[in-house]
């Protein structure tokens, strides 16, 4: 994930690289090799390219006629979702809006809880954890990586939820902070703020571990500049490790981010499935991608035309993220240097 | 080559079925049971083990369909007499429809009859009828979480909540939103009802489930009809949570102090979930039992038309009044002959002999004069020419 700043080596440096004083067979094979590697890598790169433009086409084509009815501003927009049952055209009504909202808000809260929690479990580990703790520390964060979503999502709806989020959102919403909308109860065990917990624990590893590679790149010889001078370990973290690592922070948060948009299965579970959306925390609202994997298994064939509109919604969606990530870190690495995340 | 293989996995399922029944498990409605066959097909290269005798004119049957008659399906199909060998996927209602018209299966499987258009579409597709074959019922039931109108309930020695069609929809519609409304306290008079907010709970995929529950709320309720009305997936007010499938539902409304959902009657009874008894169209207070929920079939069986797509409204007497129809779909023409044969050898004992298993799982089965007219329905199929 993070690139150095070497070059690649040029096709033709690798060529030249070869043996030119070998044995003719063997240079003979190598010529013919060549290409035909070549052309394998130029296909399996291409592949990439088709798979992607080939699911693009298919979905927004198969999506077309809900758009073509409500408009891309409405479908965009629209707060109603009451699926029809015909076979051949769109009768009922689709706006997206309710799923749009949930997915962005919870993905946004997700990032809020989870990306403070990474940088300090990486500056821990990186600085002040002692040497034996390190490695138990690293492994422990990436197993979170690779538990699987319906785990996450079991153990959030039969124990995180009832035990822990419910009982910290009661008090919130018993504070004067109930007093605001955003916070007002009553606290359903289902809500954006149970999804919005989960994907913080789901997005936590990704977000950790990049930021763990990314300090670890800071040149010693800064550091040590630093303490030189007199600098608190809190001020050397603060005003040498983290700034000169914030694109490498800004591009594991986009990652976090990607996954966290994308997150069905948990989210389907957590987030309270109601096709409504408001604007408060303890609400039972909806996502897109749950959206989908809830109502595709018994949709009437309209139904899935406009399940694969919010598909296509979805992906335009990711992209925006991650050309929104690009332009971040590239803006902020010309400014301050440091790790770049590729 | 389907059909060989589907024999070996059918029989090794009914094997594996019993052995696991023997063994003193209840494998009922197992669904790894269903899977264990499945992957066995492929490591089995003899398709007579289990020795059913099938005969020349017996033809292994391909199904689809609804995951509410999943388990007294897969029973079934383990012991139904004629020994026909038949894999049947639970994929859901929509699925089932979509590939019986598909023509992939050999019977469809649903909650919900077609839709004019579908009947339309089936039409040109095979040049004749789909037919709608009832072979079981099932009850939709509120079910509540709130331990503290439990205790009051039993204080005064009522049996259990009484609500009508009117309040449940007013509670889904979130205009009743407190157990204590005045609405709830008419209908238990003598109950001293706790606060507390009420939670409305539904299903968050479409389900026929749903379908039943909110064909029966229009029915009752002029202001829901005009609202929401009724489909397997409808727009649901603000304040309301989903659950994803029966144990969704059932996980929330067990979880969720307050909460008010809707289940299918097997799985309340079967999870322990509280039920509310509701007011029919005579006036009398029914709980939900499987016997209150076949009375309501039977009380309109003059009123369903020939092709049986059919609501049940209006269920009077005994009968419990939200309760659906589970349909086979088949088709009036296009089988081999074989394959029809065995289709109505296996209906016709689903229909006449599967009762007891159906009750075992709480579902209703098809009995009386309505089983003589769906005998009749099940005689035309591949009478079509």
């Amino acid at each position: 994930m993070v690139s150095s700043r070497t070059p690649d080596p040029s096709p033709t440096t690798l060529r030249a690289g070869g043996d030119p004083d070998g044995e003719g067979r063997r240079r003979a094979w190598s010529r013919r090799a060549d290409p035909i590697f070549r052309g394998v890598l130029i296909v399996a790169a291409s592949s990439v390219l088709l798979v992607l433009a080939a699911m693009i086409l298919r979905t927004t084509w198969e999506a077309w006629p809900v758009f073509a009815k409500e408009g891309l501003i409405g479908f965009v927009t629209g707060e109603q979702w009451s699926v029809g049952t015909s076979r051949s055209e769109v009768t009922g009504t689709y706006g997206a809006w309710p799923f749009i909202y949930g997915t962005l808000k919870i993905s946004f809260l997700a990032i809020l809880f989870a990306v403070p929690l990474a940088i300090g479990i990486a500056l821990f580990t990186n600085e002040i954890a002692p040497a034996w703790l390190r490695r138990p520390l690293t492994y422990t964060v990436d197993t979170l990586a690779m538990v699987p979503s319906i785990v996450y999502a079991l153990v959030g709806m039969y124990f995180f939820r009832i035990y822990v989020w419910a009982p910290i959102g009661r008090v919130i919403a018993d504070s004067p902070l109930g007093a605001l909308t955003f916070f007002s109860g009553p606290v359903l065990l289902s809500s954006y703020w149970s999804a919005a917990n989960i994907l913080a624990i789901m997005i936590l590893p990704i977000i950790t571990a990049i930021c763990r590679d990314v300090f670890a790149q800071i040149p010693q010889d800064e550091v040590n500049a630093a303490y030189a001078m007199g600098a608190t370990r809190w001020e050397v973290m603060r005003r040498v490790i983290v700034p000169h690592s914030f694109s490498g922070i800004v591009g594991g948060t986009m990652l976090g981010l990607g996954r966290a948009l994308g997150e069905t299965l948990a989210v389907a579970v957590l987030i309270g499935s109601s096709q409504r959306w408001a604007p408060r925390l303890f609400f039972g609202g909806d996502a897109m991608p749950a959206v989908i994997a809830n109502t595709f298994a018994d949709a009437h064939p309209e139904a899935i035309w406009a399940l694969l509109a919010i598909g296509v919604t979805l992906f335009v969606f990711t992209m925006i993220v991650n050309v929104a990530a690009r332009i971040i870190v590239v803006r902020v690495s010309g400014r301050l240097g440091g790790g770049a995340i590729v | 080559m389907r059909s060989f293989s589907t024999k070996a996995a059918a029989a090794l399922l009914a094997f594996s079925l019993l052995a696991a029944a023997c063994g003193g498990d209840d494998a009922a409605g197992d669904p790894t049971a269903a899977s264990n066959g499945g992957d066995a097909q492929e490591t089995d290269d003899n398709p007579d083990v289990g020795g059913d005798g099938v005969s020349a004119d017996r033809a292994d049957l391909l199904g689809a369909g609804a995951t509410f008659i999943t388990p007294v399906m897969l029973e079934w199909i383990r012991d139904n007499e004629p020994g026909i060998a038949v894999n049947y996927q639970s994929i859901g209602s929509g699925g089932g429809i979509a590939q019986f018209l598909e023509e992939t299966v050999d019977f469809g499987s649903t909650e919900r009859y077609l839709t004019d258009e579908e009947v339309a579409d089936a039409r040109e597709i095979r040049g004749c009828d789909a037919i709608h074959i009832p072979d079981a019922f099932g009850g939709v039931v509120p079910a509540y979480n709130n331990p503290a109108l439990d205790a009051a309930l039993q204080a005064a020695g009522q049996d259990s909540l009484v609500l009508t069609g009117e309040v449940i929809a007013d509670i889904f519609m979130t205009n009743v939103s407190q157990w204590d409304d005045p609405s709830i306290a008419a209908l238990n008079p003598g109950v001293d009802l706790p606060g507390g907010d009420i939670i409305p709970v539904h299903r968050s995929d479409g389900s026929g489930t749903t379908y039943i529950f909110v064909r029966y709320l229009a029915d009752v309720s002029q202001e829901w009809n005009d609202t929401i009305g009724y489909g397997s997936e409808v727009d649901w007010p603000a304040g309301t949570i989903g659950g994803n499938g029966n144990e969704g539902v059932a996980a929330e409304v067990q979880q969720q102090p307050g909460a008010m959902g809707y289940l299918s009657i097997a799985y309340a009874i079967e999870n322990d979930i509280t039920m509310a008894s509701v007011i029919n169209a005579d006036g009398n207070a029914v709980y939900p039992t499987v016997a209150s929920v076949s009375e309501g079939p039977s009380s309109i069986i003059d009123t369903i038309p020939d092709d049986f797509r059919y609501d049940i409204l209006g269920v009077g007497g005994d009968g419990f009044p939200i309760v659906g129809t589970h349909w086979v779909l088949a088709w009036e023409c296009g089988y081999d002959d074989d394959v029809a044969s065995s289709l109505q050898d296996f209906l016709r004992w689903v229909v006449t002999e599967g009762d007891d298993l159906a009750v075992d799982l709480l579902y209703s089965p098809v009995t009386g004069s309505f089983e003589a007219r769906v005998l009749g329905q099940i005689d035309r199929i591949n009478a079509a020419e």
